[in-house]
């Protein structure tokens, strides 16, 4: 498989608009002219690679990331996981996903988080892994709880976990946010509504996954990334990206 | 009747939020939780080519700074190769292409150390003058943007680069030049990322 090949195009009527005045703070940060549309050169099809060394052990286990020795956040215990993958169906293998979440109340562990909600002393909230040489990834966490935030006075956001991932291309990078099945507060999200289409809003709801679950210990949700295709080029009589 | 095409469509992309520091920088959201942070050393100690800073403040449409935002830098090498991880000797040892800043939370500035990278090739066999490409996420932003940091003091390179020569508004394309200004024997490039407005930067779909 070679990675030189060019990107479909992004389908911006697919992904959020940039002004979407629902979502207030968009109102002065979207630029008010068109995007210039560019065909990729290097650098665009180029982009960073991690290797394993960067990693600890426990990177991806946000249930004993932070936790004291011998103690365990409070929360229901979920296993999230899924399969990285591009337009072409292909596995992305051994690329960055990185997530970060509030705690199972709805607190983040952050200096400008000031909800009432407690911290828990034993949950951080993020973690990052590598995709396998099959494009999986898996997290071990507690699921968030919905907040407070200050966009209408009775905005909530629905249980979100924030997912960044990075392909093989700085084209392809990518920050969405995953929520879960049956959270009746997700049709009610400004931020999820940004997105146009309900078949693209339900692209990011992770699915109960009981053939994942651990009994007795974890339940699973499945999140599966789609990323950018690359195309096939047919200069020089050969077909690349296939 | 026409049979379906099988295609993905790409995950949808959301706003990083107001507490993307939580995931992507922890030390700045105020804990230590991995061993080693990413994307604070974008060139390495070995690496050839002049060193400089680059800063600025990215300004919301009311004029004002915005102090949560998350940034990350992709460029060649002051040679103009990009890191391909199937030739990594290509590139000097430590050499990463790849850097993450956030801004000060009370002043919205930010900054990375890194070198001035080469001329790297453009499609057609030209040449794009020397760059650095940034994405820039953040709360309010949907999905992030694109754009393209170039040097002012490369006025020749700059003049023939087939990316800037796209931008038909030859008034914008200034927007993408950073000023180079020394300060206590550094070189310093200074880029103000307009997100609306007066002096809008120029954002690619790329």
């Amino acid at each position: 498989m070679t990675d030189q090949g060019e990107f479909f195009q992004r389908d911006r009527e697919w992904h959020p608009p940039a002004f979407t005045p629902d979502y207030k703070t968009s109102v002065a940060r979207s630029p008010r002219n068109a995007l210039i549309s560019l065909e990729n050169t290097q650098s665009e099809i180029t982009g960073p690679t991690f290797g394993h060394n960067a990693f600890g052990t426990h990177d991806n286990d946000l249930l004993l990331n932070y936790a004291q020795a011998g103690e365990s956040p409070i929360g229901e215990r979920i296993i999230l996981h899924g399969r990285v993958l591009d337009e072409n169906c292909r596995p992305v293998p051994n690329t960055l996903v990185e997530i970060w979440q509030a705690n199972a109340g709805g607190r983040y562990r952050h200096k400008k988080d000031t909800y009432l909600a407690p911290i828990d002393p034993n949950f951080g909230g993020c973690g990052r892994t590598l995709t396998d040489e099959n494009g999986y990834y898996f997290f071990r966490t507690v699921k968030p709880g919905a907040y407070p935030w200050r966009n209408l006075v009775n905005n909530w956001r629905p249980a979100h976990i924030h997912v960044s991932v990075f392909g093989t291309a700085f084209a392809q990078r990518l920050i969405t946010q995953c929520y879960f099945e049956g959270d009746p507060l997700v049709d009610k999200c400004p931020i999820v509504k940004t997105i146009p289409s309900q078949e693209g809003r339900d692209s990011l709801g992770a699915a109960l996954d009981m053939n994942a679950s651990v009994p007795l210990d974890s339940l699973a949700y499945k999140f599966d990334i789609v990323l950018r295709g690359r195309r096939s080029t047919l200069f020089e009589n050969r077909m690349e990206g296939n | 009747m026409v049979q379906k095409l099988d295609y993905l469509r790409e995950t949808p992309s959301q706003t990083a939020g107001p507490y993307v520091h939580i995931g992507l920088a922890p030390g700045a959201a105020g804990f230590d939780i991995y061993d080693q942070e990413m994307g604070w050393d974008i060139a390495g100690p070995n690496a050839k080519g002049e060193r400089i800073r680059v800063e600025g403040l990215v300004i919301d449409g009311t004029g004002s700074p915005v102090k949560d935002v998350m940034l990350e830098a992709w460029q060649a090498d002051s040679q103009g190769r990009y890191v391909d991880p199937k030739n990594p000797d290509a590139t000097e040892e430590g050499f990463c292409g790849w850097g993450r800043v956030i801004t000060n939370f009370e002043t919205g500035e930010w900054g990375f150390d890194t070198v001035k990278p080469g001329s790297v090739p453009g499609r057609n066999g030209s040449t794009q003058a020397p760059h650095i490409n940034l994405w820039v996420v953040a709360r309010g932003i949907n999905i992030g943007l694109n754009t393209r940091l170039y040097f002012d003091d490369e006025t020749a390179a700059n003049a023939d680069d087939p990316v800037l020569n796209v931008v038909e508004w030859e008034n914008r394309r200034a927007t993408l030049l950073a000023k180079r200004t020394e300060r206590d024997g550094k070189i310093v490039y200074r880029f103000d990322i307009n997100l609306q407005g007066e002096n809008e930067t120029v954002f690619f779909d790329i």
